[in-house]
């Protein structure tokens, strides 16, 4: 249990750090981008909003700690401000529209990796100087080399633009009307699969290798050993006594691969169109658009630290030697 | 973004374990080197990054002139005059590719030596004070390795006035934090060895300490991260560009791939515009992996495979 | 305890293949234990005597190898077991008990979901019936069976040895090999393992092989001792009688190393070779115990066994009758 509050209030902390890093960055930035801003966006605006931005900004005269407690209650409260590029959608509602698609994306690419890699880790490390274990990790070690979005860029070529067998932006077909029905929920699945794979084409070889190696160090423990002594099956020994184990890093490694996945799932939207924050946020640099661009790095943020909790939840129960308080 | 890998994170997950278990000899570099060399998988990855090397170097010379003015008509297929095509614009990809290495290289190495540098600082100081300067050197680390790293890269890198000094300094600021974690496990665990323990009740300096006794032991793991880390810096760095958040006025690969595709490469079915950037990316982050699959091998015996396989007496 | 032998070792030779060297860890040792007879086998750390244990419960890895040699466990050559066959002889003839009880345990299983694995794996027993039977183990090295649900970490060190020796006693075997049993424990918690181990065998009457570096441990309990050095056995004999009157230098030293509680203060003598030269070739003496007086038969090899009286070996030249020629 004080496990689980260490961990809660870690994870806090690094939330007060994100926001305050997203109040002091405008203020104290060389360059002063926010002019700059501000010279774009001026006649777009209506007062009441400027005001708004203005305060978001500290560029009005209220003395720094009043900025930053306002700020941080506005965070709590959702108010991010309003966003620039998509003039007059507040912020929270630009990010909360798109949100869903990133989730997707990058749930599904994320959980098929993992399985799929540590699966075929294990495989690797039982038979070791097999196939497996000897041809699949250098091709997988180079093909994650490649930068995500290079390879949706191949993979779009290739399969769409060349082959035309899937489609080449956009999460469904358009002219259709989101709702619950098999054609649509095929559409999305289409649309899904290329983004998806390219992530996990790219993330797939860490995992197997890294779970190929903490399985090697593990086999190499006298718990095994004796486990072989006793005469238990290959299969038991490998899952209940090896892979259950070596899994225990896995599961940490998969809380703190979510920044990673988020970082390839913003890149690989923006090859596709793919209409999730991260093709959002390409737009937001683009256009200038602060306000939004701190939003979303907030709302990632939040969503990874959330993740990471409940992957230490699991973890938890998983490890009997860290419910020992 | 895309080599810095859950490989890498599932070494820094195991709790205070070092990512790699050397046996603390104190013949490590020589042992190391010829175990490096004499392996297929360092060779390979040696001679690969040599060769890029020598194409960033002598680019001036193979390719005179500025790469970004348009010399040719623009899209064209590869063809004996311009043996990579040229771009939407009309460039020589070729030219853009070999000026492109100068940057991309420079720039991964130097924010992977500076994010090593401060990962070691933070590490080795984190192990050899520890308590309260380690609880907090650490909770940073955590910290920074815990907000998403692309995200963060894209607000620091659009606050800040647009440069490859920017690109450098925010890589280096989202970087470190790997290699620190990774770096202080490993300086924990030597820093519990009873040689450190007599040199600490001898008088000895700290900073002799750290610099003398700690670090010389951590030589090949020091190594391992430097790997990491720039090919972290050069996967980064790319990512950055192509989002549009690098200087788009130098020509690296990775704003070769950002104007590919602005002007609509992949739609004009013109392939070759951003198929060799992407592959020199991904060619020596695979030789830097290389290299550091076989340091792993060379200090940890059991990752080696053996030639029988699995015989059992 | 009859003389009807359960396990002989014949000429045992294993090697490791290094990258371009090979090891002999053990160099041509033979041995057999008997029907309820407890045998020791001591030496200091490296000469091979775990790696004779593992050979035996054919438990060896890459980078080692059984070279040549037979070992027969009732008749059964065991060097020839394989697969499937070799998985169902596995614990239910040959048990091990390993060094560190903490370290053989798996960590995120409860004491008893390992125990009904044997069971279930062996006699195919539900997991209720294995539960019963693991509980009834339990009891007999004396932890209540309600602990059957608790973790390794849990349980205190000489607990957790304890459920090892149940569990190497599950299924009855008939040659129990305990590796350095206590060595991770501190002095009180040995005597009471020691004592249990002594308990269990007058009771269920299995043989043991036991390995250790600590000779005085070993002649409380052992009927027949070896002495094993640099993977030869340099002396073979009756446990009392070899602790009353060693033959060999070396076995003397190594008793040395234990100095006694009372006595004369006398000055110690050391072993003052490292063990290995470790390439295993000749060239250099692996054995640089003080040596007797005269050395002009000193060949810098070991010898082999030599049979000085019935049931007594040491490793010793075939010597010129001469006299006063120290052993």
């Amino acid at each position: 249990m004080r496990f689980i509050v260490r961990r809660l209030a870690f994870y806090l902390l690094a939330f007060w750090v994100s926001i305050t890093l997203n109040f002091l960055l405008p203020r104290f930035m060389p360059g002063d981008p926010v002019t700059r801003m501000f010279a774009q966006a001026a006649n777009k605006m209506q007062p009441h909003q400027i005001e708004q931005l203005r305060q978001l900004f500290g560029l009005d005269e209220r003395p720094i700690w009043q900025q930053y407690l306002s700020y941080v209650h506005n965070i709590f409260t959702g108010q991010m401000g309003v966003s620039i590029s998509r003039f007059p959608t507040p912020v929270a509602e630009v990010i909360g529209s798109q949100i869903g698609w990133t989730l997707l994306l990058g749930g599904t690419a994320l959980v098929i990796a993992v399985v799929i890699g540590n699966l075929l880790g294990i495989l690797a490390a039982w038979r070791r100087g097999g196939v497996l274990d000897s041809v699949f990790p250098p091709i997988l070690v180079f093909v994650g080399s490649f930068p995500y979005f290079w390879l949706a860029m191949a993979a779009l070529y290739l399969f769409g633009v060349v082959l035309g067998w899937f489609p080449i932006r956009h999460a469904f077909d358009a002219g259709m009307t989101p709702e619950l029905s098999w054609t649509f929920i095929a559409s999305i699945a289409t649309h899904l699969f290329l983004p998806a794979l390219t992530i996990v084409l790219v993330s797939i070889g860490g995992w197997m290798l890294g779970m190929r190696n903490t399985m090697i160090a593990t086999t190499a423990e006298d718990y095994i050993l004796m486990a072989e002594a006793k005469g238990l099956t290959n299969n038991r020994i490998m899952f209940r006594y090896a892979a259950r184990n070596a899994m225990l890093p896995s599961v940490t490694a998969f809380g703190m691969s979510f920044g990673f996945i988020v970082g390839g799932a913003l890149l690989t939207e923006v090859v596709f169109a793919y209409p999730g924050v991260g093709y959002q946020l390409l737009a937001a640099v683009q256009g200038l658009d602060y306000p939004l661009m701190q939003g979303i790095f907030l709302t990632i943020t939040a969503a990874v630290l959330v993740a990471n909790f409940l992957v230490d939840i699991v973890y938890v129960r998983l490890d009997p030697r860290v419910r020992v308080s | 973004m895309s080599v810095t890998n859950p490989s890498e994170t599932v070494a820094q997950a195991t709790p205070d374990a070092p990512a790699v278990v050397p046996a603390s000899d104190r013949r490590p570099r020589r042992g190391l080197l010829r175990g490096i060399l004499g392996n297929r998988k360092a060779a390979f990855g040696a001679a690969v990054l040599l060769l890029f090397g020598v194409v960033a170097l002598a680019a001036p010379l193979l390719a005179p002139g500025n790469p970004s003015l348009i010399t040719a008509i623009a899209s064209q297929p590869p063809s004996l005059e311009h043996l990579l095509g040229t771009t939407a614009k009309g460039q020589d990809v070729l030219a853009l590719t070999m000026h492109g290495a100068r940057t991309s290289l420079l720039v991964g190495f130097v924010v992977g030596a500076a994010a090593t540098l401060v990962g070691l600082l933070v590490g080795v100081a984190s192990a050899y004070f520890g308590r309260v300067i380690d609880d907090l050197l650490s909770l940073v680390t955590n910290v920074f390795l815990l907000i998403p790293g692309l995200p963060l890269l894209v607000i620091l890198a659009a606050f800040l006035p647009p440069g490859i000094g920017t690109v450098v300094v925010v890589l280096i600021i989202t970087g470190w934090a790997g290699s620190a974690r990774v770096l202080r496990s490993q300086a924990l665990s030597i820093r519990s060895k009873d040689f450190v323990a007599a040199a600490v009740v001898t008088g000895e300096h700290p900073l002799r300490i750290m610099f003398r006794e700690i670090l010389p032991n951590m030589a090949s793991i020091v190594m391992s991260t430097f790997l990491a880390c720039v090919i972290f810096g050069i996967g980064a760095q790319a990512g950055l560009e192509f989002l549009g958040l690098g200087d788009a006025s130098v020509v690296s690969w990775g704003t070769n791939l950002y104007w590919a595709s602005n002007d609509g490469a992949l739609f004009t079915g013109a392939w070759w515009a951003f198929a060799p950037s992407g592959l020199c990316i991904a060619l020596v982050a695979f030789a830097l992996a290389m290299v550091n699959y076989a340091v792993d091998e060379v200090t940890n015996p059991r990752l080696r495979t053996t030639k029988k396989g699995r015989t059992r007496a | 305890m009859s003389t009807t032998p359960i396990l002989e070792v014949t000429n045992l030779r294993v090697e490791y293949h290094g990258d371009n060297r090979q090891v002999v860890a053990v160099n041509d040792v033979s041995f057999s234990i008997g029907e309820g007879e407890i045998f020791g086998l001591a030496g200091e750390s490296g000469c091979g005597k775990s790696t004779v244990a593992n050979a035996i419960m054919r438990l060896l890895k890459d980078p080692a190898e059984v070279t040549h040699g037979q070992i027969r466990f009732k008749g059964r050559d065991l060097l020839a077991l394989r697969g499937e066959e070799l998985r169902r002889f596995r614990w239910k003839e040959i048990a091990m008990i390993f060094q560190s009880a903490m370290n053989s345990l798996n960590p995120v299983m409860t004491i008893g979901s390992q125990m009904v694995d044997i069971f279930t794996t062996h006699e195919g027993l539900s997991v209720k019936q294995a539960r019963s039977r693991s509980a009834e183990l339990l009891r007999l090295v004396s932890i209540d069976p309600v602990r059957l649900d608790s973790y390794p970490h849990q349980l205190s060190g000489g607990m957790r040895q304890r459920a090892v020796i149940a569990m190497a006693l599950a299924l009855e075997p008939s040659l129990l090999i305990m590796d350095e049993p206590t060595t991770a424990l501190d002095v009180v918690v040995q005597q009471e393992i020691m004592a249990q181990i002594s308990d269990l065998q007058r009771q269920l009457g299995f043989s043991v092989l036991f390995i250790t570096h600590d000779m005085s441990l070993m002649v409380e309990l052992s009927h027949r001792m070896a002495v094993m050095h640099s993977g030869r056995l340099v002396e073979m004999a009756d446990a009392e009688l070899m602790f009353a009157s060693p033959l060999h230098p070396y076995t003397l030293s190594l008793m040395n190393a234990f100095p006694p509680l009372t006595g004369p203060r006398i000055r110690l003598t050391g072993l003052s070779d490292s063990v290995r030269a470790a390439d295993g070739s000749s060239g250099s003496c692996s054995f640089h115990v003080s040596c007797p007086p005269d050395r002009a038969n000193c060949s810098g090899n070991i010898p082999d066994l030599r049979e000085v009286e019935p049931g007594r070996f040491v490793a010793e030249h075939p010597r010129p009758s001469i006299e006063g020629t120290a052993a």
